[in-house]
């Protein structure tokens, strides 16, 4: 395996297999297709059923206002994070093995806020009014509010989605260029139309260059600042387990650790998959391994932090909420997120597990379930238990939120099954940059 | 001036025969060039860009980041001016909130303007193939194309082939 790079892929391999993956696709993908579709169409049928019957289908009511779908939301915006600090953050730091991973990391991105977008609308329940959260003159001058954290979060979710797609779509260019030149009949005439005539002159690369390393600038505060404002919708209110300095970091730091997770996730299968040994290998694996490791151990810091700066702030009902997040109903919650988080990732401190797929795999798995009850935890014991014992109130989770939470993970893998068989899983120019390049004198080469 | 003027193309098969005939080319006067790579090439970037400014795409990021800076800012003092509410004892144009705004707004300004300002100066989309491009330059070849009075054209083709491309036309 380490002996690989001696043979390593030339450049016209990088275009024969990544045009490789986008051959039609066997029975088993369709089979995949199907199931997915069919859990989405469930997904579908309950939303639809909440529209019709109204909230209360969704078991809506006080306290629980926010419950599972804002829950899903924080953490499908937070999913999204990994991509684009392997697209944006490590391509400033020119790690460079990012390039065989980033495209794949950065369509998850896009799918992700995609389907996190959903939420907010799923949960305001009448979504055709949906467009009351955008500033539009109308005729009785009535402006969103601007001191509001939803608003921002308007502002950074859409924000977020237009730059990630843009950075996507020009990074997508010059490999749909050598698609189109690879293809024929209307594939080519579609990718034709897609590259944007693309021809790789150097009157083409010098701006697209320096484009992509802004646009890499431009999105490297915005993530930070995204879930930041995401993690503001809680901060800045006074419920007690919510009202915390500590959120913006914590958030953003939980949204990597779990976007990593299911980089790998989706990653590994296209991998197993598409034959992507050559391209994703052990030291891929290994390098992902140990952001999760990190950003876990990190995150563990902060529940710590989170713990500590309850009790020490000498408040009686901050105190009271975590006595109660700890001890009572949703205990169970929070003691599986401990283990999902903190423990479980531990393991990847052993090479071994790091470069196995097989315990890679289940420990992403681990860490998604405790990413979605991280945000549980924040979101429903907090509500469940502030102020006044008259508002407490235990939340029960509906067939019909629960549909359209597992609706919304089929909606996820249905973008992603189809971006995989109609464009470039694989970076073309990017895996091509980090090749050796052809020279003709090799006594010549390697000196750089 | 088109009418007489000719384009020669060089393909080449490796970075260093390209970077020669570059070298070459330019050392005899002939800086009207079109280089084809299927990457960016460190090498050939250097040669290239040697006597040419850097590219203007950042004067249209810093312009529309600005951009939006100032409209963040407008839209929300402006905004909340028109219903002048005030809560919690603070003034109606309150600036830490709209500052989320205002940095949102400048990212997305600034980011459409990087991708306008690319196409524009790259002048893309481009709708037909320019004639000296080849399929090939997106896979593994690289070309040089040199744009010169037909006259000179010899000279040009004795460059390239010498530099090591593997293929002149016409």
């Amino acid at each position: 395996m380490s002996d690989s790079r001696s043979a390593s892929p030339t450049f016209a391999d990088v275009n024969r297999d990544v045009v490789r993956t986008l051959e039609p696709p066997g029975n088993l993908y369709f089979a995949w297709m199907c199931v997915v579709a069919l859990i989405l169409t469930a997904g579908i049928v309950a939303w639809t059923a909440q529209i019709w019957w109204g909230m209360g289908m969704a078991g809506k009511r006080t306290p629980q206002m926010w419950a599972m779908y804002i829950t899903s939301f924080v953490f499908w915006i937070g999913i999204g994070h990994a991509g684009t600090l392997i697209s944006a953050i490590l391509y400033l730091f020119r790690a460079r093995w990012r390039t065989s991973i980033y495209r794949a990391a950065e369509a998850m991105t896009i799918f992700a806020v995609l389907t996190a977008g959903l939420f907010p609308l799923i949960h305001a329940g009448r979504m055709w009014f949906a467009y009351f959260l955008l500033p539009y003159p109308n005729q009785r001058y009535l402006w969103p509010n601007f001191r509001s954290p939803l608003v921002w979060d308007v502002f950074a979710i859409s924000t977020y989605l237009s730059i990630s797609t843009v950075f996507f779509i020009v990074g997508l260019v010059p490999d749909i260029a050598a698609l189109r030149d690879a293809s024929t009949g209307w594939r080519r005439r579609i990718y034709g139309m897609l590259a944007l005539g693309w021809e790789g002159a150097d009157s083409q690369w010098r701006h697209y260059r320096r484009a992509y390393g802004l646009l890499a600038s431009l999105a490297t505060p915005l993530v930070l600042s995204v879930h930041s404002v995401v993690s503001w919708d809680f901060a800045m209110a006074l419920v007690p387990g919510w009202h915390s300095t500590l959120f913006a970091p914590f958030f953003v730091d939980g949204a990597i650790f779990s976007g990593f997770a299911m980089v790998l996730i989706l990653l590994l299968p296209m991998r197993h998959f598409f034959g992507l040994h050559a391209y994703i290998e052990e030291k891929h694996l290994d390098a992902m391994g140990k952001l999760i490791l990190v950003t876990g151990l990190v995150l563990t810091y902060f529940y710590v932090c989170e713990i500590f700066t309850s009790i020490y702030s000498g408040d009686e009902i901050e105190k009271a909420s975590l006595f109660w997040k700890v001890t009572k109903s949703y205990a169970w919650a929070l003691w599986l997120m401990y283990f999902c988080n903190c423990i479980s990732p531990l393991i990847l401190f052993s090479k071994r597990a790091r470069t196995s797929p097989t315990i890679l795999y289940v420990v992403s798995i681990l860490v998604l379930i405790g990413m979605w009850f991280e945000r549980f935890n924040i979101i429903v014991p907090s509500l469940g238990h502030d102020f006044y014992p008259y508002t407490w109130g235990i939340y029960y989770p509906s067939l019909t939120d629960t549909m359209v939470v597992i609706g919304s993970f089929a909606w996820f893998f249905i973008l992603f099954l189809g971006f995989i068989k109609l464009m470039p899983s694989l970076s073309i120019v990017e895996v091509k940059e980090t090749l050796p390049p052809p020279l003709k004198d090799r006594g010549h080469a390697g000196h750089h | 001036m088109p009418a007489t003027t000719e384009t020669i193309l060089g393909v080449f098969a490796y970075v260093d025969t390209t970077v020669r005939a570059l070298e070459d080319l330019k050392a005899k006067g002939y800086h009207d060039l079109t280089v084809y790579t299927p990457v960016p090439v460190h090498e050939i970037e250097e040669v290239l860009e040697r006597d040419r400014p850097v590219s203007r795409v950042r004067l249209f990021t810093l312009i529309g980041g600005l951009t939006g800076t100032a409209s963040g800012f407008l839209l929300t003092i402006w905004s909340a001016m028109q219903w002048g509410l005030t809560t919690g004892g603070k003034p109606v144009a309150s600036i830490p909130p709209f500052i989320v705004i205002a940095f949102e707004m400048t990212i997305l300004f600034g980011g459409v303007a990087t991708v306008l300002g690319m196409a524009l100066l790259g002048r893309l989309p481009r709708l037909t193939p320019s004639p000296s491009f080849d399929p090939r330059f997106t896979n593994d070849r690289f070309g040089v194309a040199v744009h010169v009075a037909p006259e000179r054209g010899g000279s040009v083709r004795e460059i390239l082939r010498a530099a090591g491309a593997d293929e002149v036309r016409p």
